[in-house]
């Protein structure tokens, strides 16, 4: 690889490491056809995805993640990569981003490719460029790795749908949790035009699957930037919900606001911290997985703000401790699930397991590594809370791992 | 009490289990009189004997075991306990299978169960050493003794996993030509057909790659120092696997800097943009839609079609801002042949029953729905496809677009498709043909000319021709109206 390219990897890559998404999960297999380009064909997708490598901020790297360019026309206060910023400037050619993608999957280093841009010229413009890339890799290089491509929002119908033929999954940024937000920190952006994307694609997708055809089969999803303007949790979570049932979103991926070098005068100082966006994440999970609606969620902390140091559902228990304890042994599933510490694989385990046994303790410690957040609000066949769960100081000690003795 | 030695070979030896378990059960040995042993030259069924002298009752090379039947679940377990290095895994499983088959029949149900939670941790640790091989390793490029590209990888797995890891590496790069060395096998794909080798030496793989350099720089780049978090790369990407992985040689760097990093940008002041703002560049990128009908032709043209077949786009035809602007449902093979619309058997009776009915085609602007000939190659012919509802609406935008440009002051739809496009639902002809609103447009639903060349008897044809050609002179006279 020359030097030239290499550099411009580098400045591209950085320019889009500030989206959280990098899932490869959910496509499906793509048959393999009669063209040349298909026989010689490379690759293939798992339904989970695979994580080729972790760098040392703990995220995962699973697609070559970068933009097209960074090069911008719209003047985004939370991006580095916004029209005013003085960050340094490279475009690839599409030919370049096909070879990088190719010569990385075949080393095994990727899954496949996660392809934004900078807007340039303008939306359609760009939307064509990205939309070339994954034809080129599908058409010409036989390409059946994982495509996620960025969709932008306000480029022309036709070519937000031409994107769906070429990609697993496709993504628009909500950027922000609310309309005013977006309107106060992203000038070119518009709300609206975003849920009519929105809605467009969810459409496509949703009759593409009944029809069984082939059309962006891993859904859709977008990212929420938390902590660059004043939205508390729970309205982050109420666009979240309404995401999900209107749009039947894949995920939701949150990025707690980050210090960028070419930061905005329009920004907070101070980053949020990064514990917000994982208990985000946390919340996120109960709403979609656990029956959980947003007020509940919202209820367990303060003001709109989950807590910090302990988890929301945890949060939610301790403050609806007249529903505990549960018995193991009979409560229903939904129930089950609404006890700190247990997930939904230890719930489903439990429910089947105790068709045959009396769970115990020393059972339930076999089935769950959560047991210590979960005891307090459980009965087992050996297990009686009785007193533990209206302790005042339940909280601090659930909130903190007890500190280690040591014998002198 | 009898005892009962059975030697597998090393590594995970599925057929020689599966071949002892059928002759112990058997048998009827219960797990507690059986030793499991492995070794280099296994005497399969050999030594029989619990050192007390006693003889085993029936020699297991003798005893006949037929297939045992398990629940499918056990199957899966058992593939997977058999990789793992725990030289017990054998004991454990045969345990769970006699108590499987002695009464405890739903046993795998019961996750909380000892010796179930044990040999589930096992199939635990055999799917995530294997899912780590998947992740973790790395090719280096090499080359064939005929110039083409080799790749090579070298990587050490903690359990038997080389054949179980086998067919992901196949599905994958089936095209390439690959090797995968391990301290415990090798494997080798020609591109046809994969090769069992012996166990291998790190030496025997490359130790660079050019595009290693490329991904190191990726790597690095794509890290955001303001989010170190150490504990939970390490978590899920231990360092016994980094030695295989090139880019983990910028870690120490990567970590060591990063506080620094974070300080300079949490301390620089927001700078003011050292370039000109761009203000023509930002107006004029609100005038991005195509402003004539050629501008708009010309992307349908170039755009890859939303259906199967489809060789190229057919484009609408006529003059502008007519009376009556037809549209029609996709073109056919004839229309895909010559690249114009209408003019195969049903392009010819449409021609005729127009004529009929005093409408001159020249004056009328014709075009389809859907702007591809969707078909399946039967031999030699191409047989019509009907396009479903989400096909339809994918060409939309350009058939609303086009009829903004032409400005008919009617338009007719003929067949439930084209009404599908131009209404945006579905809008069986049989109820909602005659006058319609499409959207502000003014239009007529009618049938498509190509259902009366469907009709089987020539009375049913007739009478469907005359009622067609009665609907082009109402249109006719509400487009002049």
């Amino acid at each position: 690889m020359d030097e030239i390219l290499t550099n411009k990897l580098r400045i591209l890559a950085d320019a889009a490491k500030y989206d959280a998404s990098c899932a490869s999960s959910g496509a499906v297999r793509r048959n393999k056809g009669a063209s040349p380009a298909d026989k010689a064909g490379l690759g293939s997708t798992s339904g989970m995805g695979i994580c080729h490598a972790y760098t040392p901020d703990g995220r995962c790297v699973s697609l070559l993640k970068i933009l097209l360019t960074n090069y911008c026309l719209f003047d985004c206060a939370y991006c580095i990569n916004r029209r005013s910023s003085n960050v340094k400037r490279a475009r690839f050619r599409v030919e370049e981003v096909v070879q990088l993608t190719v010569e990385f999957y075949k080393r095994n280093y990727i899954e496949g490719l996660f392809l934004s841009s900078g807007i340039v010229r303008t939306p359609n413009d760009t939307m064509e460029q990205l939309v070339l890339v994954a034809k080129t890799l599908r058409q010409q290089r036989g390409f059946r790795g994982y495509i996620h491509l960025k969709t932008i929002p306000e480029a022309d119908p036709w070519l937000i749908e031409q994107a769906g033929l070429w990609a697993d999954r496709l993504s628009i940024n909500i950027e922000l949790p609310t309309a005013q937000g977006l309107a106060r920190l992203a000038p070119e952006k518009n709300g609206a035009t975003i849920a009519t994307a929105m809605g467009q694609m969810h459409e496509r997708i949703a009759q593409a699957r009944d029809e069984r055809r082939h059309f962006s089969p891993a859904g859709q999803s977008t990212q929420m930037i938390v902590g660059a303007d004043d939205s508390t949790d729970a309205h982050v979570l109420q666009t979240s919900d309404s995401l999900y049932r209107n749009y039947a979103l894949k995920r939701v991926y949150y990025s707690a606001f980050s210090p960028i070098p070419e930061a905005s005068a329009h920004l907070p100082l101070k980053p949020p911290p990064l514990q917000r966006e994982n208990r985000l994440y946390q919340a996120d999970w109960l709403l979609r997985s656990y029956g959980f609606s947003v007020e509940e969620i919202a209820a367990g902390g303060e003001n709109g703000m989950l807590p910090l140091d302990i988890d929301p559902k945890l949060a939610w228990a301790l403050k609806n401790r007249d529903r505990f304890p549960v018995d193991i042994n009979t409560a229903d599933r939904e129930m089950l699930l609404r006890v700190p510490g247990l997930g939904s694989r230890a719930v489903d385990k439990i429910l089947s397991a105790r068709r045959h046994v009396a769970l115990r303790l020393a059972d339930l410690a076999r089935l769950t590594t959560g047991l210590g957040r979960a005891r307090a609000f459980l009965i087992a066949a050996d297990h009686h809370p009785a007193c533990l769960i209206d302790r005042l100081d339940l909280r601090q000690q659930l909130a903190k791992p007890a500190a280690q003795l040591s014998l002198f | 009490m009898a005892g009962w030695r059975i030697a597998l070979k090393p590594g995970a030896d599925l057929a020689g289990f599966r071949l002892a378990v059928r002759r112990l059960v058997a048998a009827a040995v219960p797990p507690e009189d059986v030793v499991w042993e492995i070794g280099d030259a296994p005497d399969l069924f050999g030594g029989i004997g619990n050192g007390s002298g006693v003889e085993a009752e029936e020699s297991i090379e003798t005893g006949e075991g037929g297939p045992i039947a398990l629940p499918r679940a056990m199957t899966a377990l058992i593939e997977a306990v058999i990789c793992h290095r725990d030289p017990e895994r054998y004991a454990l499983l045969y345990t769970l299978i006699w108590r499987v088959l002695h009464g405890e029949r739903a046993l795998l149900e019961v996750s909380s169960d000892p010796l179930v939670h044990r040999l589930d941790r096992m199939r635990k640790t055999v799917a995530r050493d294997l899912h780590k091989m998947h992740a973790f390793l790395r090719f280096r490029r090499a080359e064939t003794p005929d110039g083409g590209e080799h790749f090579i990888a070298w990587f050490e797995p903690d359990h038997f996993i080389l054949d179980a890891a086998a067919p992901f590496f196949v599905e994958r790069f089936r095209a390439l030509t690959w090797s995968i060395l391990t301290p415990d096998g090798s494997l080798h794909w020609n591109g046809a057909e994969l090769i069992r080798g012996p166990a291998a030496d790190r030496q025997d793989a490359p130790d660079s790659d050019p595009v290693e350099a490329g991904w190191r720089g990726y790597y690095e780049s794509t890290f955001n120092p303001a989010r170190l978090n150490t504990t939970v790369m390490r978590g899920h990407m231990p360092k016994k696997y980094w030695h295989a992985m090139p880019e983990t040689a910028a870690i120490p760097h990567l970590v060591q800097s990063a506080q620094a990093r974070v300080k300079t940008m949490l301390e620089t002041e927001a700078a003011l943009p050292l370039k000109r703002q761009p203000a023509k560049a930002v107006a004029a990128m609100a005038k991005q839609a195509p402003e004539s009908l050629d501008a708009l032709n010309r992307i349908i043209a170039a755009a890859a079609p939303f259906v199967p077949g489809a060789t190229r786009a057919v484009l609408g035809e006529g003059p502008m801002a007519p009376e009556i602007a037809f549209v029609g449902e996709q073109p056919g093979d004839q229309e895909d042949l010559q690249g114009r619309p209408f003019v195969g058997p049903a392009g010819q009776l449409l021609d005729r029953a127009l004529k009929d009915a005093g409408i001159d085609r020249g004056k009328s602007y014709l075009t389809n729905a859907v702007k591809h000939f969707k078909f399946e190659q039967r031999g030699k012919r191409r047989i019509h496809q009907k396009p479903t509802t989400g096909e339809v609406t994918h060409y939309r935008w350009w058939l609303l677009k086009e009829l903004d440009f032409v400005q008919p002051r009617l338009v007719v739809a003929l067949g439930g498709t084209a009404a599908l496009a131009l209404s945006g639902r579905a809008m069986p002809i049989t109820r909602s043909r005659g006058e319609a609103t499409f959207g502000t447009r003014r239009g007529y639903i009618t049938l498509h000319p190509a259902y009366m060349l469907r009709l089987p008897d020539a009375a049913a044809q007739a009478a469907a021709y005359e009622s067609f050609v009665a609907d082009l002179r109402r249109s006719r006279e509400l487009a002049s109206a």
